[in-house]
């Protein structure tokens, strides 16, 4: 773990341990679905495992109450934090009528909760990056001060759409944060076969922004980053553009067999910087966590877990004939 | 009842829902200061200012995927695609996003934005300034779209598409835009998405058209009067989703159907009205269903030789029309 100071950062011991929090019930509830998924339980899973750190430092830097997100299909972490809970995700891998994100109708990974400000999303990726700019235009239209992140794979800012949004955002100033976990890979893809320049971040100077890397495994840079992008945002400064390191520690999906594009060994020490073993040393090193509190975080993750879990798994699926609702809106709209 | 022409509905419309509602707001490429390249934005940025008329960069996804940004958040934005033709780099959003937040999001995301485009040809504007693009989308729930003919339904329909919750591609022919005037009334109105029209009564052959080609099909009837020939013409105004009642009824009434596009014939959404009517009216045709439409080539070319022959016009309208009279 770098030397980042929490309290530099004007944390406090307790906001640390609930991130770290955060990132453990992201990373248990993860590993349940893979379980889940084995065992035949439920039909697909796509995982955030190895970027907890980015995504739960992220969302510690925004303000929960009044900010917009646009996740990506990996984004346990930033959904959990803006208010989703274990159940609501379980209900979203059982695909069942409580789920909240479509009731059912998505697969799992498509986030979106219109109380928290979780922004519905597609599977054609980048497609949210223009939504977050026109919501970004729309705060600075309506002068409201709320930021705006969406987030996106480094295969993402191949696509045209992650061009055209950075660059209306630049032109217009808007308040706004793109937020790219880069994890190494595009499925199959490695970064030196998506980008000519060595980092992401390097294209933000064309759009008119400023443009970092930070370690994706150090929620506290990540924590410092989003924060102060946050601030620009708030201050009528412009958008930014971050770039988080980490390590995409599992296959893409449950569908994917990495074996065929890089080996058991690379995967082994990619997890030696696994954010969840590193900041909970840090942690200890701090005397923040104690052995004894970890057994309980443990206890307790996996209590919440099992109960999500077994609710979901006993929940309903909607009714067949709802398959036709809400192509239009219900009263008046539909044709 | 003040006339006034195709573009001016337009431009009317966008001023009224702008002045009556704040969350309206215009988006596009050349729409602010220049007015827009046909002027449908006249006069707005001068009247509302450069924030809610705004120029954007030239990039269609962009104004697009804004645009869906802005609806999702709870803004009525407009987006103008500069010509229908160029709309190809936003159909990714409009298909993939605008018209599935609704649905994928079981009701509790809502996008609901107009995106406004001219279409058609006769103005010399070869392959990329003259294409019809509509049977591109009349397959996609999640969407409508609107085709007017006339400057009372324009008006009434484009203000009807601001209003509506969900999103609408409201295509504009672009020929029309000054050739086609019609009486407007002073007061409010609003008309319904969804609803065909009947533009005219006749009893011998049924054309059900849409666009421009309206105008060329009451053009033809005209003429086919003095021979005797009676002609009942129906005018979609929203191709999709098609008012299957007012098509059934059109075609039940003369028994003989003639259908309309400037579209290429093959896939274009008089397909799907022919499927309908053979569907639900099999027993009260007296003659096969015909579809007069452009020939199944990639669009229409710049020569004024070759243009012609593409383009739809009174004369083939009124041949096809006699040969179904006389069949």
């Amino acid at each position: 773990m770098a030397s980042a100071n929490y309290e530099t950062l004007g944390l406090s011991s307790d906001q640390v341990l609930s991130m770290y929090e955060s990132m453990l019930l992201a990373r248990k509830i993860d590993e349940r679905m893979w379980l889940l998924n084995r065992a035949g339980r439920i039909p697909f899973v796509v995982s955030c495992q190895g970027q907890e750190a980015a995504q739960v430092g992220a969302a510690m830097a925004l303000n929960t109450e009044e900010d917009y997100l646009l996740p990506y299909y990996r984004d346990v972490g930033l959904v959990l934090h803006f208010g989703m809970t274990a159940q609501e995700l379980m209900m979203q891998g059982f695909a069942r009528a409580d789920d909240p994100n479509s009731g059912g109708r998505q697969m799992p990974g498509h986030f979106g909760q219109k109380k928290n400000r979780i922004v519905t999303g597609s599977s054609p990726v980048t497609t949210q990056l223009p939504h977050a700019a026109g919501i970004a235009l729309a705060a600075k239209m309506e002068k409201k001060n709320f930021v705006t992140l969406v987030s996106f794979g480094e295969g993402s800012a191949s696509q045209g759409d992650f061009h055209e949004a950075a660059n209306f955002a630049g032109v217009h100033n808007l308040p706004v944060i793109f937020f790219c976990e880069n994890n190494k890979y595009a499925i199959s893809v490695p970064m030196e076969k998506q980008s000519g320049s060595e980092h992401i971040s390097e294209r933000a100077a064309g759009y008119g922004m400023p443009g970092v890397t930070v370690d994706g495994n150090n929620p506290l840079a990540v924590y410092e980053a989003v924060k102060k992008a946050a601030d620009r945002c708030r201050n009528g400064e412009g958008p930014t553009l971050i770039e988080t390191l980490s390590y995409r520690q599992t296959p893409h999906s449950s569908d994917d067999d990495d074996s065929s594009y890089r080996t058991k060994e690379e995967v082994e020490e990619a997890k030696q910087n696994d954010s969840i073993h590193t900041f909970s040393a840090y942690l200890r090193e701090c005397g923040v966590l104690t052995e004894t509190k970890e057994k309980e975080l443990q206890e307790k993750i996996k209590g919440i877990v099992d109960d999500a879990t077994e609710t979901a798994e006993s929940a309903p699926y909607a009714d067949p004939e709802t398959t036709l609702n809400y192509v239009y809106a219900p009263k008046g709209g539909d044709l | 009842m003040a006339v006034i022409n195709y573009i001016e509905a337009v431009n009317s419309a966008l001023r009224e829902e702008m002045a009556q509602d704040e969350k309206v707001f215009v988006l596009g490429e050349d729409v602010g200061a220049k007015g827009g390249v046909f002027r449908a934005t006249e006069g707005l940025y001068e009247e509302f200012g450069e924030s809610r008329v705004l120029d954007t960069p030239l990039a269609e996804s962009a104004i697009a995927g804004v645009g869906i940004g802005a609806a999702m958040y709870g803004m009525k934005p407009v987006a103008e695609m500069q010509f229908a033709d160029f709309i190809m780099p936003a159909v990714n959003q409009i298909i993939s996003e605008a018209a599935k937040i609704r649905y994928r999001s079981n009701n509790d995301w809502t996008c609901p934005m107009t995106i406004r485009a001219p279409y058609g040809g006769g103005v010399h504007g070869a392959l990329y300034h003259s294409q019809s693009v509509e049977s591109l989308f009349a397959h996609v729930p999640g969407l409508k779209i609107v085709m007017p003919s006339t400057p009372y339904d324009v008006k009434g329909l484009l203000k009807a598409a601001i209003r509506d919750e969900d999103p609408v591609l409201f295509f504009e022919h672009k020929r029309a835009y000054r050739l086609v005037k019609g009486e407007v009334p002073e007061e409010e109105y609003v008309l319904p998405i969804g609803k065909a029209d009947v533009k005219k009564e006749g009893t011998d052959v049924t054309v059900i058209s849409y666009g421009l080609c309206l105008h060329f099909a009451m053009q033809a009837a005209e003429r086919l009067e003095e021979e005797g020939i009676s002609t009942h013409i129906l005018d979609l105004r929203t191709v999709y989703p098609l008012d299957q009642e007012a098509v059934i009824q059109a075609a039940s009434k003369t028994g003989k159907v003639l259908l309309v596009t400037e579209d290429n014939k093959e896939g274009s959404l008089m397909g799907e009205a022919a499927a309908i009517i053979g569907e639900y009216c099999l027993f009260d045709l007296d003659a096969p269903i015909q579809r007069l439409a452009g020939p199944d080539t990639p669009a229409m070319p710049f020569a004024p030789t070759m243009e012609k022959y593409f383009m739809m016009n009174p004369e083939k309208i009124e041949k096809a029309i006699r040969d179904l009279a006389e069949f």
